[in-house]
């Protein structure tokens, strides 16, 4: 009964979503207050209904409901229950709910957090992402519908969930990716009620940042998480694969790292308008796009849902017809605005431009490498591949061009900088990074171009932030005052900022002072790598919760001294019997030591797979502390809900503008 | 006691330990090095999108063995790619080669970068090409700015 | 302005294009070049020594099939009624398999093949870039590779690829 319940919510929830994209955009358009009232109260009706379902769909997984088709295709009785709960997103159809339930939460946040908000505005904003709504619960009833039942004929047990999946990352990567790709829905929703109503300001760009901010961080967070989980879980040591798949989440990232930084430049300057608003749609649409490549087969991946052509179809007319209608709408509402505003060629806008230039190109560059092997395959031109080689010649030298100008334009002013200036001033920090980078190299030993290069500009990143604190902490009544009076969107930018050369300190030292080996060990053997003795002490057998495991006990010693003590495993899951390969890992915040068990070579002797890994938790850190920079640069004061005097919000330009007494965040 | 302490110890040997080998010996660490690399750049042609380094599918192992072979019979890289390509197609080759076909995915970066700067010293002239005495805004803009901040200095 | 408009219809049309297509499908890199010189036993004969040259004189299909290969059992039938009601010449290559086996395979199930290649090692297979079995190709009577196709070989497949094929490359000679 329950199952049917949720497939009604469903129902329920599609009918307010309707609602929701219709009532309040007549509403907004006719001038109609009372029908652009109806938003907020829709909003959370729609809220709740996809809860209920999900919920529904949880209590199946949880009670063992193999009578749903979705349930016994994706669990089994012996599963963990926490693996229970977090298979609901581990097959396509519930995932696709989960990234329901997500869009109704954004929309129902929209809905509260935007008092002040004019109620035009917002209704058209609620309305956009109401039409969204559609277009997805639409999808999930017709094609892909969790709640499908196979009765009769109830399976005795499930089909468990894959092993892969089964492990903490499924709990947590699927759910922050999906926040950051659906939250880039409200800034498309904010651009395109923007379009519709005309009203093209600073203000937009105000409302919508702190929607972006927090949709990039979760996002950020999601990408981050998902790299370490294939780190440690897929057994051989890679954090970076240029798969499809993840190349889908890291396309809405780039483009939505140039929509944060555009946005900044709208608000504090009114200027890039109709860019910004594009840089609005076209993120989003990257992460409907995402969203189809994953599910309908059209490109190999480890990562993708199960295809089906009829879901691939649909999702690719539901992407149509929201990309094309809103750049349509774009090409004819878009003002061509020629702003009578002058900036110099060294002010902060056009570094920020230029920011968006590589940061738009990097895009670009992925978008190109993912799907030029279709292009190719549909004129007929041959089968290619394009992978990690490709990537390393042409993404590194963008990204590395990222950091270098990021450096250079942190000392920018708006409207104009003395080029004279600035170059004294980047002197310091040049010749610091310099020093650093070449420190770094002779500790890891050997220069490489590349090593060069990306350490040289993660280290031209970190002074740069730095020496840019130190200036502007500078104070009559001292330090500390001075660093007390800056404000939180000022800390947000440089905890990103140095979140950014974290990432790509770590990116270069692993990449290019990482140690591989691949020996042939029987139990007693010991290899070395580096000054390190890895020696495979004991092979054993455990049995797991539904597994059954052969583990190797690995010591690493250094100089006699131990270390660490590994043990990575073979398992073989009950159910679905394939073999996995759990990794043993000692991590650090210097270096990572890695020990995997590749196969059998012979009766007693396996290949294992051992590596040094140098700095690469850094990846990560520096991940969470972009994710950390964007949190707090939302908690800064202006964003914070003023309960003073209600004006009624008809014209709201001039809050939030009186800390200028502070130095000059984006 | 001299010769039972020398006996010991040579029984001990074999549980010391033991230098191992690579799967894959090389006698040269440039080719070990080649060796890696090439793996890495090769892709398993049934796997769903893994490289032959990583992946434990049969056809993955009989490729590494062929790049072993051709390796330690002083084969170069590009011999090596090529009957694995001869062999498989193009689709085995992570890094696709450059030809008529490729020009522009290779190209993609230098034309992005290049098309975005030549917009951006676009508008650079633009601004400054324009009357730099010219204000921002118009006369009766102006006056009525001017008069707005009269007024808000005597409120305040 | 209208730019980023028609770039999304285009790109909307190639990955239209794309859907239910099988990405994994790859086609043969040795299409129009001879079949890879070879020297392998027969199965059923180990004394005797096969060459490429069985191919040359008459347009064959080359199956590669193994006792472990389940798909292989599928399309097993369907070749022995190829061979038998429709004449067509089969050479099989027993690929990366036990002789044993084999044998007992084609004893009880039949054999429609003309002749069967024994490649243990799967050399044979390698050169010709097999993936996965079954694997069928199609080879002219010049020993050219003419197509080959990756999957269970049904009367379907034959009648709408196959068939056309041998037809075409078998009227020649």
């Amino acid at each position: 009964m329950y199952p049917e319940l949720g497939q009604f919510s469903l129902i329920l929830s599609l009918l307010l979503a309707v609602l929701l994209a219709t009532v309040p955009l007549v509403g907004a358009l006719s001038g109609r207050d009372h029908l652009q009232a109806f938003a907020r109260p829709l909003a959370s009706g729609l809220f709740v209904f996809v809860a209920i379902a999900f919920a529904l769909l949880t209590h199946a997984f949880v009670t063992d409901d193999f009578s749903v088709a979705y349930v016994a295709n994706n669990s089994n009785s012996l599963l963990p229950w926490y693996y229970k709960f977090s298979a609901v997103w581990g097959g396509h159809e519930g995932s696709l709910l989960l990234w329901i339930l997500m869009l109704a939460g954004w929309t129902l946040a929209v809905a509260v957090f935007s008092r002040r908000l004019p109620s035009v505005m917002i209704a058209q904003v609620l309305a956009v992402m109401g039409m969204v709504t559609v277009g997805f619960l639409l999808f999930i009833l017709i094609t892909s519908n969790p709640f499908e039942r196979l009765l009769p004929n109830v399976p005795a047990d499930g089909a468990d969930l894959n092993p892969l999946l089964q492990d903490f990352g499924l709990i947590v990567h699927p759910p922050m990716l999906y926040m950051g790709y659906v939250g880039f829905s409200v800034a498309f929703a904010f651009a395109i009620a923007a379009l519709i109503n005309g009203r093209l300001d600073a203000a937009w760009a105000r409302w919508s940042r702190p929607w972006t901010t927090v949709a990039w961080s979760f996002l950020t967070v999601g990408i981050a998480l998902g790299s370490w989980w294939a780190y440690y879980e897929l057994g051989w040591g890679g954090w970076w694969f240029w798969d499809p798949v993840e190349n889908a989440s890291l396309l809405p990232w780039l483009a939505g790292t140039a929509l944060v930084h555009s946005l900044a430049v709208t608000e504090k300057r009114g200027v890039f308008k109709s860019w910004t608003v594009l840089l609005a749609i076209v993120t989003f649409a990257l992460s409907l796009l995402g969203t189809f490549l994953v599910r309908s087969g059209v490109l190999t991946s480890v990562h993708a849902f199960a295809s089906d052509p009829t879901r691939g179809a649909f999702l690719l007319g539901l992407l149509a017809i929201t990309i094309v209608s809103s750049l349509t709408l774009y090409a004819f509402r878009a003002p061509v605005v020629h702003t009578r505003t002058r900036y110099g060629s060294l002010s902060r806008e056009i570094f920020l431009l230029l920011n968006n230039v590589l940061l738009v190109a990097a895009t670009l560059l992925v978008l190109v490498g993912t799907l030029y092997p279709l292009v190719l395959d549909y004129l007929g031109a041959g089968r290619l591949s394009i992978g990690e080689p490709f990537y390393n010649l042409t993404f590194s030298p963008l990204a590395i061009a990222v950091g270098l100008m990021l450096g250079a334009g942190i000392f920018s002013r708006w409207k104009r900088t003395d080029g004279g200036w600035l170059g004294r001033r980047l002197l310091w920090p040049a010749a610091l990074s310099l020093v650093l980078s070449c420190a770094v190299l002779l500790t890891y030993g050997g220069f490489t171009p590349w090593a060069f290069a990306g350490l040289l500009a993660a280290a031209w990143v970190a002074v740069t932030t730095f020496m840019d604190l130190w200036d502007k902490s500078g104070s009559r009544h001292g330090r500390w005052h001075g660093l007390k009076r800056q404000s939180r969107s000022y800390y947000g930018m440089v905890l990103g900022h140095l979140g950014v050369a974290m990432t790509m300190a770590g990116a270069t030292v692993v990449s290019n002072y990482g140690v591989e080996r691949d020996v042939r060990m029987s139990p007693g053997d010991s290899a070395g790598i580096g000054n390190l003795q890895v020696t495979f002490s004991e092979l054993g057998q455990r049995q797991g919760a539904n597994f059954v495991a052969q583990y190797g006990r690995f010591d690493i010693t250094r100089d006699g001294q131990l270390i660490a003590t590994l043990y990575p495993e073979k398992r073989q899951y009950h159910v679905q019997r394939n073999v996995m390969t759990e990794a043993g890992i000692d991590a650090g915040l210097t270096r990572d030591l890695f020990v995997a068990l590749g196969e059998k070579v012979a009766d007693d002797a396996w290949a294992v797979r051992i590596q040094y890994k140098p700095l690469i938790r850094w990846l990560w850190l520096g991940a969470l502390f972009m994710a950390g920079g964007g949190a707090l640069a939302i908690a800064d004061r202006r964003y914070r809900i003023k309960v003073r005097s209600e004006r009624p919000a008809i014209d709201d330009s001039r809050s939030g503008g009186q800390d200028e007494g502070v130095a000059e965040a984006l | 006691m001299g010769r039972i302490l020398i006996v010991v110890w040579a029984l001990l040997l074999p549980l010391a330990a033991v230098a191992t080998s690579e799967v894959y010996p090389f006698d040269s660490a440039a080719d070990q090095e080649r060796f890696r690399t090439l793996i890495s750049e090769l892709r398993c042609p049934k796997c769903q999108n893994q490289n032959i380094a990583d992946s434990n599918a049969p056809i993955a192992r009989d490729m590494r063995d062929e790049v072993y072979r051709m390796l330690q019979q002083g084969a170069t890289n590009q011999q090596v790619t090529d009957a694995l390509v001869g062999r498989f197609g193009e689709f085995v080759l992570y890094k696709p080669q450059f030809d008529q076909r490729t020009a522009l995915l290779w190209a993609t970066p230098l034309i992005a970068v290049l098309g975005g700067v030549l917009v951006v010293i676009g508008i650079v002239i633009r601004g400054r090409r324009r009357d730099p005495s010219e204000s921002s805004l118009s006369d009766a803009e102006r006056r009525r700015a001017e008069q707005l901040l009269e007024d808000r200095d005597d409120g305040a | 302005m209208f730019i980023p408009a028609v770039l999304a219809v285009a790109l909307g049309i190639v990955l239209f294009a794309g859907i239910g297509k099988d990405p994994t499908h790859l086609e043969s890199a040795l299409i129009g070049k001879p079949v890879p010189v070879f020297e392998l036993a027969d199965l059923q004969e180990p004394d005797t020594i096969h060459r490429d040259d069985v191919f040359v004189g008459e347009v064959s299909l080359l199956n590669v099939w193994g006792t472990w290969c389940p798909a292989c059992r599928d399309e097993h039938d369907d070749l022995v009624w190829l061979a038998r009601d429709e004449g067509v010449r089969i050479v099989g290559l027993n690929y990366k398999d036990n002789r044993d086996l084999a044998l007992e395979w084609l004893d009880s199930l039949g054999n429609p093949y003309a002749l069967s290649l024994y490649d243990p090692q799967g050399r044979l297979g390698f050169d010709l870039g097999v993936y996965g079995a079954p694997e069928t190709y199609v080879i002219d009577a010049d020993g050219i590779v003419r197509f080959r196709h990756v999957g269970v070989v049904t009367p379907q497949v034959w009648q709408q690829t196959l068939q056309p094929l041998v037809e075409r490359y078998g009227k020649g000679g």
